[in-house]
């Protein structure tokens, strides 16, 4: 416990450190966030957007960016060097298991993650005007489940690369993937229901989240044949449990 | 213990015991095993077949009471480049009972200004230095440093030799593996020499000497004659080689005392003379059958 407490400590500064990782994971979702709200058309409210403004339905997307960012990109990429560079096997030398490492990257991503949201949603309300979470349990649930969904495929990649320069690449794909289903690169609502559908299987499960961020946008952005939150609850929590036992199975500490 | 990887057979058959105080040392060439040994002492490695005791514990069955009593300096490890040396020492002595103090260790270690360094500013010889104080942080009845001194330049040696002498005097048990022979030499009680996964021979460094019987050499100028017999006779002597007042004498063990005693029996007066000691190199020779590794780098 002890070394655990002092190994969540040690690894936030280290991440305090990593200046990309605190700018692309912590702050860039909130500059990204004002940077799309400030563009005109974003602040207009079209038919396809149910009368809301384009922002508001957008607003999750922004999000989505800080969690990917340190859940597939970060965490892989630091348990990739640590292994690749011996750290992993010097520790396993020591008293201390090897898997607290991995515990203790895995608090400190989800305190980076909380930070990154949090700042998100009160920028969000304080310069563009949106409401914070409506219903904030839901949205709590949502986030952490559809969090743990991606750090299981962070750990799983982690898992399987053997060179913290394969995390990267690994890494990246996977950001581009998921970023594409998260609506950065196309807004949700402009998306065909199949694309939309299936977003709902795909962490963090952006439909989740946007419903229990604002019911109007969730309303906007679901589909007729869309699962209910609960069930995109429990799909999201059977990816978690499912990914995290994997990379259980198949971590290596050399 | 033994252990095969496939097909290659990385330590065929190794076995030593390791007294209580002692700076044990292992050479032996780049491939012969003395890592997995080492290793397999640590629990990193599980041997095939075999059996080790750490003070009465098996380094796998009991991992944690054996990681509790070995520090270790490994061959390929690190540490985050952006970890701070107060940090790395504060980490590391968490994981441990009863841990030494980090601040002394790093007086120890001439590691008191480096405080708020970075790991990646470290230099060659400071990152050995905590990786040795890392080793030592958590208070260890044992401690093995595998090839600590490969990269470092000949004054960072030297140091690093005190230290560990230094070390030893604070009553921890050293296994130091070392592909050099006057490291070895120089800060060993015992030595087992590694070849092909079997220990070739184990002994004080004196002793490996004596037991290779390598031949030694005496040599001096006499300026009045003497006939060769007299030398040839002496039960040590091999060999009596003359060219003019130079006379070289090859033989085994205490060459030089009788070979004074004869010449000053015959009431001859030698100048110049010295014995050529034979060093561990050639007894490593012996063992082996080629000679030790002298090109600086990773060993097995």
């Amino acid at each position: 416990m002890r070394a655990l407490v002092k190994m969540v400590r040690i690894e936030t500064k280290l991440f305090l450190r990593d200046s990309a990782t605190l700018i692309f994971g912590v702050l860039f979702p909130a500059g990204i966030l004002i940077g799309v709200g400030s563009i005109p058309a974003m602040a207009e409210s079209t038919a396809a957007t149910g009368g809301l403004r384009s922002i508001e339905i957008w607003a999750p997307t922004a999000l989505v960016f800080g969690m990917v960012m340190i859940a597939v990109q970060h965490v892989p990429a630091v348990i990739a060097t640590y292994r690749e560079r011996g750290i992993l096997r010097r520790l396993s030398t020591t008293p201390v298991h090897p898997r607290t490492v991995l515990l203790a990257q895995m608090i400190v991503a989800f305190a980076f993650v909380l930070v990154s949201a949090a700042l998100t949603i009160a920028l969000a309300w304080a310069v563009l005007d949106i409401a914070p979470p409506e219903r904030p349990l839901e949205f709590a649930v949502a986030f952490v489940v559809g969090y743990a969904a991606l750090l299981g495929i962070g750990l799983v990649s982690a898992a399987l690369v053997r060179t913290s320069s394969a995390a990267n690449q690994i890494g990246t794909t996977l950001f581009v993937a998921l970023m594409f289903f998260g609506g950065a690169f196309l807004p949700r609502a402009l998306m065909p229901d199949v694309l939309r559908e299936a977003g709902e299987f795909i962490p963090p499960g952006l439909q989740a989240l946007t419903s229990a961020w604002s019911a109007d946008a969730g309303d906007v952005t679901a589909t007729v044949s869309g699962q209910p939150f609960w069930l995109q609850i429990t799909i999201m929590a059977g990816i978690a449990l499912v990914t995290c036992a994997a990379a259980a199975k198949l971590f290596r500490w050399e | 213990m033994h252990k095969s990887y496939g097909e290659h057979v990385a330590v065929d058959d190794v076995s030593f015991t390791v007294e209580e105080g002692e700076i044990f040392g292992i050479i032996g060439s780049n491939g012969a095993g003395k890592t997995t040994t080492v290793e397999a002492v640590a629990g990193l490695v599980t041997p095939d077949s075999g059996s080790i005791s750490v003070w009465g514990h098996d380094p796998v069955k009991d991992r944690a009471a054996v990681r509790e009593l070995l520090g270790v300096q490994l061959q390929e490890s690190s540490f985050p480049d952006a970890i701070k040396v107060s940090e790395a020492l504060e980490l590391y002595s968490s994981f441990y009972r009863h841990p030494a103090d980090w601040r002394e260790l790093t007086r120890l270690l001439n590691l008191t200004d480096k405080h708020n360094m970075r790991y990646k500013a470290l230099s060659g010889g400071q990152k050995q230095r905590l990786s040795i104080a890392l080793a030592l942080v958590g208070n260890p009845k044992i401690a093995i440093l595998d090839e600590l001194t490969t990269g470092l330049d000949p004054q960072a040696r030297r140091d690093t030799w005190s230290l560990i002498e230094q070390v030893r005097d604070r009553g921890i048990t050293i296994i130091l593996v070392t592909h050099f022979m006057d490291e070895a030499e120089r800060l060993s009680d015992r030595i087992a020499v590694i070849d092909r996964g079997r220990v070739a021979a184990l002994d004080t460094p004196a002793g490996l000497v004596a037991q290779a019987g390598a031949a030694q050499q005496v040599s001096f100028r006499l300026s009045q004659p003497l006939e060769k017999s007299v030398l040839a006779e002496i039960p040590e002597v091999t060999e009596v080689k003359v060219s003019g007042d130079q006379w070289v004498v090859t033989g085994r063990g205490e060459l030089l005392s009788s070979v004074a005693g004869a010449l000053a029996r015959a009431e001859v007066v030698a100048t110049e003379l010295r014995g050529d000691q034979r060093s561990l190199d050639d007894a490593f020779v012996t063992f082996t059958g080629r000679a030790p590794e002298s090109t600086e780098g990773k060993a097995d």
